[in-house]
C-alpha cells in the first residue's frame, strides 16, 4: 500500500534519495538546504548508511564523491554560497565520471544574498557554474510529490550516465508542506551503475562501451584496481597530452548526455493546444503561473502553461512545436532573466515577453494574469 | 632496482614520472611501497588518495585505487572513501602546499575527527609545480619566485599542528633517512587513527638552486647533518637544536577511532528496513 506523507520539499528530497538507495551524505549546514542534512543525519544510520557534516561544503561534496567513488550512491545538499564552493569538485566529478546527485535549494544571490527567501537565480550556474565543458542534468521540481520522484529519478540518471546531477530546489518548495503519495519500495524502478564484467587484470577504467559511451565502473574495494583523476586521462584513466586522446574523452563527455537527451528530458503542458499566449515557467513559479493561467482560461483567453522539468537538457524541441502557433511566449522567472535566453534561443525574441522579479518574493497569480492579459 | 614485490605495485606503462633530477619525491614512493609490502597489503584493497602537485602525481604511478583529486581536497574525499568503506587501508599523500594551505582546514579536521587515515606529507618546503612560490613551510628569510627578496612569514611545524589538532600518530622521516621512513609509514599504517607523517624531502631546482644549497646531493647531506632523532632530544640543549629538525616516532597517543564509533552508533539505531522509530 502506498503511504500518504505530509513533507516539506527538502524532505521529499530526502525521503526520495533514501528509496532510490542512498546510502551516503556529505553536506554542511546552510540556508535553506539544512532540513535535507537533518533528514539524512537521522535516516541514514537506521539504515547502515553513513551521513557526515563536514567542516566545508567543499568537504561535503568532496565526501560524497569519495563515497561514490567506493560504490556506494551518495549526495549532498546546499543552497547558493554553497553550490558556487562546490563547483570545483563538481567538475571533478564531471570530468572523473562519478555518480553523484547534487542538491542546491536556490535562495537569493549574489553573495550571501537572502538566505530564507526564494529566488531563480542558480539556473545558470547548474549549467555553466564548474569551468570547462561537459554535459549537465539539471532537475527544477514544482511539488512535494515532485520533489520525492525526481530525486528518485536523478539518482538514476546519475548512476546510468555517470556523472553529477543537479536537483534545483528554491526556498518556497524546499519549506512548503504538501501531500505525498509515497509508493512502495519495491514498486519504484532503480538503475545502479554498470559494473565491469571483465576480470580485474582486463579492466580498462574508462573505455567506453560503444552502445552507450559510459566505461563500466568498479566501486573501490571491490578487487578492480583503478587511477581516478581530474586531469584529462586517456582509457587507461592516465593523464594525456596527447591532442587525439583528448578529443576523444571530451567528445565523449558530451556525446554521452547529447545521444540519450530524449531519454532525460522532461517536461508537462496545460491547454497548450489552442494557446495564443504560451507561459512559460518552472519550479515554484510554475504553481503561481498555473493558477494564473487558469484564471485567464475562464475569463476566456487562449492561455496554455509549458513547464520544463528537466532544465538542463533544456526542452527545446519540445519547445519549438508546442510553442509554433502561440504568438506570445510568457517567461515569469525570479531572477533578472535566465532561462528565458533558451527560450529565446529556441523560439526567436521577437515572440518572447519577460517577467522578472528578484525581491525575495514569489509572484503572486494575479501578477501574471495582469501580465498574461496585458500580452494576449 | 627495487625489490621484485615494490615492483609489482608500479604502473610502469606510466613511466617515465615527471619528479625532476635529483627530486626525492621518488625516495619517499618507494619508502611508501616498502611499508605497503612490509605489512602484506593487497593493492586492489588499498586506495592511495592525492592532492594537487608534484607529490600528488605519485599515486598514477602506484598500481592500487588511486584517487588523484582537487588542489588541498584529497582528505575529504578519502574521509567519503573510508567511510564507505573502513576495510580499506587508505593512505593520503599531500604536498606541503596541498596539505597545509589550501587543504589546511580539512587537514585539522580530519585529524580531530581521528579518522584512520595515514597522510604522508611530502615537505620540500616550496611549491615545486609551479615553479617554486612559498608554502606555509618555507623557511624565514628564504627565497621563492613569490618571495624574492627573502620570506617574511613564519612557517608552519606541520607535526605541532597534527598533535594540537588531535591527530594520534605523528613522526617526521626525511628523504635521506629513507629506512627509518619505511618504519614510520609502517607505524602509522598500523595504529589505528589519524597518522601524519611529515616526510622532508628536497627540491633541487624549485627551491634548492634559489636558495644555494647546491646538489640533490649536498641537500640530502643537508638533511642528514640538521636532523636529530627524537631519542637524543632529551639530551639535549636547546641552543643545540638551532636550525635542526627532529625525526622519528614524535607523538603517539589512543583515542576513539571515527569509522569504529559510527559502526558503534549505527549498531545502536539499525533497524531493520530502517523505517520505524
Amino acid at each position: 500500500m502506498p503511504k500518504i506523507a505530509f513533507w516539506q520539499g527538502n524532505m521529499g528530497i530526502a525521503m526520495g534519495a533514501i528509496a532510490a538507495g542512498c546510502r551516503f551524505f556529505g553536506g554542511y549546514p546552510i540556508t535553506p538546504s539544512t532540513e535535507i542534512a537533518e533528514a539524512m543525519a537521522e535516516e541514514l544510520p537506521r539504515l547502515g548508511g553513513k551521513f557526515i557534516q563536514m567542516e566545508d561544503e567543499i568537504a561535503g561534496i568532496a565526501a560524497a564523491i569519495g563515497a561514490s567513488i567506493a560504490g556506494v550512491k551518495s549526495m549532498t545538499a546546499t543552497s547558493g554560497p554553497g553550490f558556487s564552493l562546490k563547483q570545483e569538485n563538481l567538475g571533478l566529478a564531471y570530468m572523473a565520471e562519478i555518480p553523484l546527485v547534487v542538491v542546491d535549494v536556490m535562495r537569493g544571490g549574489p553573495s550571501t544574498g537572502l538566505p530564507t527567501k526564494i529566488s531563480q537565480q542558480d539556473v545558470m550556474q547548474a549549467r555553466w557554474g564548474s569551468h570547462g565543458d561537459h554535459g549537465t542534468i539539471a532537475y527544477a521540481p514544482s511539488s512535494v510529490q515532485e520533489c520525492y520522484e525526481i530525486t528518485v529519478e536523478a539518482f538514476n540518471m546519475a548512476e546510468r550516465f555517470r556523472q553529477p546531477v543537479l536537483i534545483m530546489n528554491d526556498e518556497v518548495l524546499g519549506h512548503m508542506r504538501e501531500k505525498v503519495i509515497v509508493p512502495e519500495d519495491d514498486t519504484l524502478v532503480l538503475v545502479d551503475r554498470k559494473r565491469p564484467t571483465v576480470s580485474p587484470d582486463e579492466f580498462v577504467p574508462y573505455r567506453a562501451d560503444e552502445q552507450d559511451d559510459i566505461p563500466p565502473m568498479a566501486g573501490m574495494g571491490d578487487g578492480y584496481r583503478w587511477h581516478v583523476t581530474g586531469l584529462t586521462h586517456n582509457d587507461w584513466g592516465f593523464p594525456t597530452n596527447n591532442a587525439a586522446e583528448i578529443e576523444k574523452k571530451m567528445l565523449r563527455l558530451m556525446r554521452k548526455i547529447d545521444r540519450f537527451r530524449d531519454d532525460i528530458v522532461k517536461y508537462d503542458t496545460e491547454s497548450v493546444k489552442d494557446a495564443d499566449v504560451l507561459v512559460l515557467s518552472y519550479g515554484s513559479v510554475a504553481r503561481t503561473a498555473l493558477s494564473a493561467v487558469r484564471m485567464a482560461r475562464k475569463k476566456g483567453i487562449k492561455v496554455g502553461h509549458f513547464r520544463p522539468v528537466t532544465l538542463w537538457p533544456f526542452p527545446d524541441k519540445e519547445l519549438e512545436l508546442i510553442a509554433s502557433r502561440a504568438k506570445t511566449i510568457l517567461v515569469p522567472e525570479l531572477n533578472c532573466g535566465q532561462m528565458v535566453l533558451e527560450v529565446e534561443r529556441v523560439v526567436g525574441k521577437e515572440r518572447v515577453v519577460r517577467q522578472n522579479l528578484v525581491n525575495g518574493e514569489l509572484f503572486k497569480p494575479a501578477e501574471i494574469l495582469s501580465k498574461i492579459e496585458e500580452v494576449a | 632496482m627495487p625489490r621484485e614485490e615494490v615492483m609489482k605495485w608500479l604502473r610502469t606503462r606510466f613511466f617515465p614520472h615527471i619528479w625532476c633530477p635529483g627530486c626525492g619525491h621518488g625516495v619517499i614512493m618507494h619508502a611508501l611501497l616498502r611499508s605497503l609490502t612490509a605489512l602484506d597489503k593487497k593493492p586492489e584493497e588499498t586506495v592511495i588518495a592525492s592532492g594537487i602537485g608534484c607529490s600528488s602525481r605519485m599515486p598514477g604511478y602506484i598500481n592500487a585505487c588511486t584517487v588523484h583529486t582537487t588542489h588541498g581536497r584529497s582528505l575529504g574525499f578519502a574521509t567519503g572513501i573510508k567511510l564507505a568503506k573502513p576495510e580499506l587501508t587508505v593512505i593520503d599523500v599531500m604536498g606541503d602546499g596541498d596539505c597545509t594551505a589550501i587543504g589546511g582546514n580539512h587537514f585539522i579536521h580530519a585529524a580531530r575527527r581521528n579518522l584512520d587515515i595515514t597522510t604522508v606529507i611530502f615537505n620540500n618546503n616550496i611549491y615545486g609545480m609551479t615553479g617554486g612560490q612559498y608554502s606555509p613551510l618555507t623557511p624565514m628569510a628564504s627565497k621563492a619566485t613569490t618571495a624574492p627578496f627573502g620570506h617574511i612569514e613564519r612557517p608552519f611545524d606541520i607535526a605541532a599542528l597534527a598533535i594540537a589538532a588531535g591527530a594520534t600518530y605523528v613522526a617526521r622521516g626525511t628523504a635521506f633517512h629513507a629506512q627509518l621512513l619505511t618504519d614510520l609509514i609502517v607505524k602509522g599504517i598500523e595504529s589505528k587513527g589519524f597518522s601524519v607523517i611529515d616526510a622532508i624531502t628536497q627540491c633541487p631546482i624549485s627551491y634548492g638552486r634559489k636558495n644555494k644549497m647546491g646538489s640533490a646531493a649536498d641537500m640530502l647531506a643537508w638533511q642528514r647533518d640538521s636532523a636529530v632523532p627524537a631519542q637524543a632530544v632529551a639530551k639535549m640543549k636547546p641552543e643545540d637544536l638551532q636550525g635542526k629538525f627532529v625525526i622519528g616516532e614524535l607523538y603517539r597517543t589512543t583515542a576513539p577511532e571515527y569509522t569504529a564509533e559510527y559502526d558503534k552508533l549505527i549498531a545502536r539505531v539499525y533497524k531493520k528496513g530502517g523505517k520505524e522509530n
